[in-house]
């Protein structure tokens, strides 16, 4: 039989001729693979423009209506996330410390590649440390209200992790987390938020907000990407890590800033992994002195292979219908990763232990939504 | 283009009943929807089955009891329009279409929308929908997607003695609301499925016990907020919604309408649609 095809990443990387092959099947199955993994408008993006206005397109009628509702649904979010950027400016005037803006909403106000074709929900940003109990006040104020009200997860959050409980705002029902660090203090790898904050730059629209250097906004990119326990949005991330990567790389003095960052911020085994496999898979152009000396930052051999077959399987997009065998396995592997490297052994057992626990009383529980006839 | 999986014998005989005028094709073209309505996994497929509404391999809500699978389906269906469709603007509306002109009906469940659309569905309305009003952002026009039509209670006893001719579906006992049954949308309904309309009347109807038939003018203004209360996805439309709602709002005569005698409110809409004073 042959091997399951990860159609989005087809969509995302071969020419044009290769798409006049594709029946109406391989449409259907790319357009169920390409929403399920939130890639939809950016797939659509450049199909759209590989076929310019007067070239008959390949792919069926209805389909370019699902593009159409899939740009509608970007724009929509892009003009939230402004929005919220505005309120966040607002809220935190005067915080007398920077506000940097990360990820996706980052991206989309630095004006980068990413940001133009991407699907959105949380805000995300990050402050000093010594400022964060400010940073909270001030945001409650403006009707941001904390969440995970139990004991336990606060702890879990104010105490270990980077980031505090996700805050959601009363009125407007958008979420914000509010982060220190892009580790926790508990992590195997240590990159200091200081430096991170150092050398963020002012964003020209919004006054007091910040996005990370080039550098420190890839490498928070990678280090998300290849540390996370959640992996249902990995090829998504990975896309941005390549539309990033093309961006900055085309100046020859951004590489070897790189490396040396990474170096600083203690992240040079997920910088390792990001680039093998972002080449391997979105065919990233990466000059090879450099791509050679971030090789020698693998793991031990033996790893080193078990972590190929599981990153494999993990960056494909989540559609059943392009998995390959082993794929639960893999996600599995890398969601329990993804706690052991935050936190030290007994730690992690406790844990997950009341996660497990507190995910059983959930599944016994009233349900969550009932349908009702419209 | 749905594609439609089901191991329930009364599930795919309704299909088969109640979508007897809609082509079936082979499984080879593209599929917008994949979905299916099977028991849910688990040992309590023995005891008190369950049916689960399954949308490409999720299970985007909680079951319902067994013999409510068809309902299930035709509401999973219409979440798959108005949760995912957004090439199109969509209300939560009846529509139907006389000499060229769309008739919406917007209106929560309980106004007596859905008995009276059925109603003029047997009297010389097009059925474009019973439930959804799609709006093309280009054209501002209503994109047809004519589908059973469903009815609940006393209404199913008022549209068979109405239009003796229909062939309900089975009767379906829903813990929630009571009783539901369908009926399939006219085969011309569904021929004419390609042909979209411009807007040409908005009525808001109101079932009252007793009331004479009466349509009263509605404000521009009142009618375009109403429309935004029953819109699914105004939000994302942001200006271009705005927009394409003041076009609609601009092209109809708009009205609240009072009812209780189905034949006197008929009668009424056939004197509207030739344009004659209500």
């Amino acid at each position: 039989m042959p091997e399951p095809r990860d159609l989005v990443v087809e969509a995302l990387t071969r020419p044009a001729t290769h798409f006049e092959r594709w029946s109406a099947r391989d449409w259907t199955h790319f357009f169920q693979q390409a929403r399920n993994a939130g890639l939809l408008g950016r797939a659509g993006a450049r199909l759209l423009g590989l076929w310019p206005s007067g070239r008959v397109a390949p792919w069926p009628a209805n389909l370019e209506g699902h593009f159409a509702a899939a740009t509608r649904l970007m724009e929509a979010q892009r003009a939230e996330v402004q929005r919220e950027l505005g309120y966040i400016t607002r809220a935190l005037a005067g915080l007398g410390a920077p506000v940097v803006v990360l990820k996706g909403a980052a991206y989309l106000a630095a004006g980068l590649p990413p940001g133009a074709s991407r699907v959105f929900s949380d805000v995300d940003i990050l402050v000093p440390k010594a400022a964060i109990q400010e940073a909270e006040s001030r945001l409650m104020l403006q009707g941001w209200v904390g969440t995970h009200d139990n004991a336990y997860d606060q702890r879990y959050y104010r105490e270990w992790m980077h980031e505090l409980p996700p805050m959601q705002h009363l009125h407007r029902g958008t979420t914000l987390d509010l982060h220190h660090n892009i580790l926790p203090s508990t992590a195997r790898f240590k990159p200091d938020g200081r430096h991170l904050v150092e050398r963020a730059e002012p964003l020209p629209g919004w006054p007091g907000l910040h996005v990370l250097a080039p550098t420190d906004m890839v490498l928070h990119c990678m280090t998300h990407l290849f540390m996370n326990e959640e992996t249902s949005h990995s090829l998504r991330d990975l896309s941005d890590l390549d539309l990033l990567l093309r961006h900055f790389g085309s100046n020859g003095a951004f590489w070897p800033l790189l490396v040396e960052r990474a170096t600083l911020l203690d992240l040079r085994r997920p910088m390792h992994y990001a680039i093998r496999h972002v080449v391997q898979v979105l065919d990233t152009p990466v000059p090879a002195d450099v791509a050679a000396r971030i090789g020698a930052y693998a793991p031990a051999a033996p790893m080193g292979v078990l972590m190929d077959a599981i990153w494999r399987r993990a960056l494909r997009c989540p559609h059943p219908s392009a998995a390959l065998t082993g794929t639960s396995a893999a996600r599995f592997a890398l969601y329990v990763r993804g706690h052991w490297l935050r936190m030290p052994p007994g730690m992690l057992a406790r844990h997950l232990t009341i996660k497990a626990l507190r995910l059983h009383g959930r599944t016994t529980g009233e349900p969550v939504t009932t349908p009702t006839q419209g | 283009m749905a594609r439609i999986r089901s191991p329930l014998i009364d599930v795919a005989a309704a299909v088969t009943a109640l979508y007897r005028h809609h082509t079936v094709v082979d499984g080879s073209g593209f599929v917008d929807f994949d979905v299916a309505v099977r028991r849910p996994n688990g040992f309590r497929a023995l005891w008190r089955p369950q049916v689960v509404f399954e949308f490409e391999g999720e299970e985007p809500f909680n079951p319902l009891p067994g013999d409510q699978g068809f309902p299930l389906l035709e509401w999973g269906l219409n979440w798959c329009v108005y949760g995912l469709c957004h090439q199109h603007l969509t209300l939560h509306s009846a529509v139907l279409e006389r000499s060229g002109r769309a008739l919406l009906l917007p209106a929560p469940s309980g106004s007596g929308k859905s008995t009276l659309c059925a109603a003029l569905v047997f009297s010389g309305w097009r059925l474009l929908s019973d439930e959804l009003a799609l709006i093309t952002p280009d054209a501002g026009e209503l994109l047809p997607l004519p589908r059973p039509v469903s009815l609940k209670n006393a209404s199913i006893e008022v549209i068979q003695r109405f239009a003796p001719q229909v062939e309900f579906g089975s009767r379906v006992e829903e813990t929630a609301k009571g009783v539901v049954a369908h009926f399939p949308p006219p085969a011309g309904a569904v021929r004419q499925s390609d042909e979209r309309a411009l807007p040409g009347w908005v009525v808001f109807p109101k079932y009252t016990s007793g009331a004479p038939a009466r349509l009263v003018p509605m404000e521009r203004s009142r009618t375009f907020m109403q429309l935004i209360e029953n819109a699914f996805n105004y939000d994302i439309f942001g200006r271009d919604g705005f927009d394409l709602l003041c076009s609609v709002v601009d092209r109809s005569d708009c009205y609240t309408f009072e009812y209780s005698d189905l034949a006197e409110a008929v009668a009424l809409f056939d004197r509207l649609s030739r344009g004659e004073r209500a």
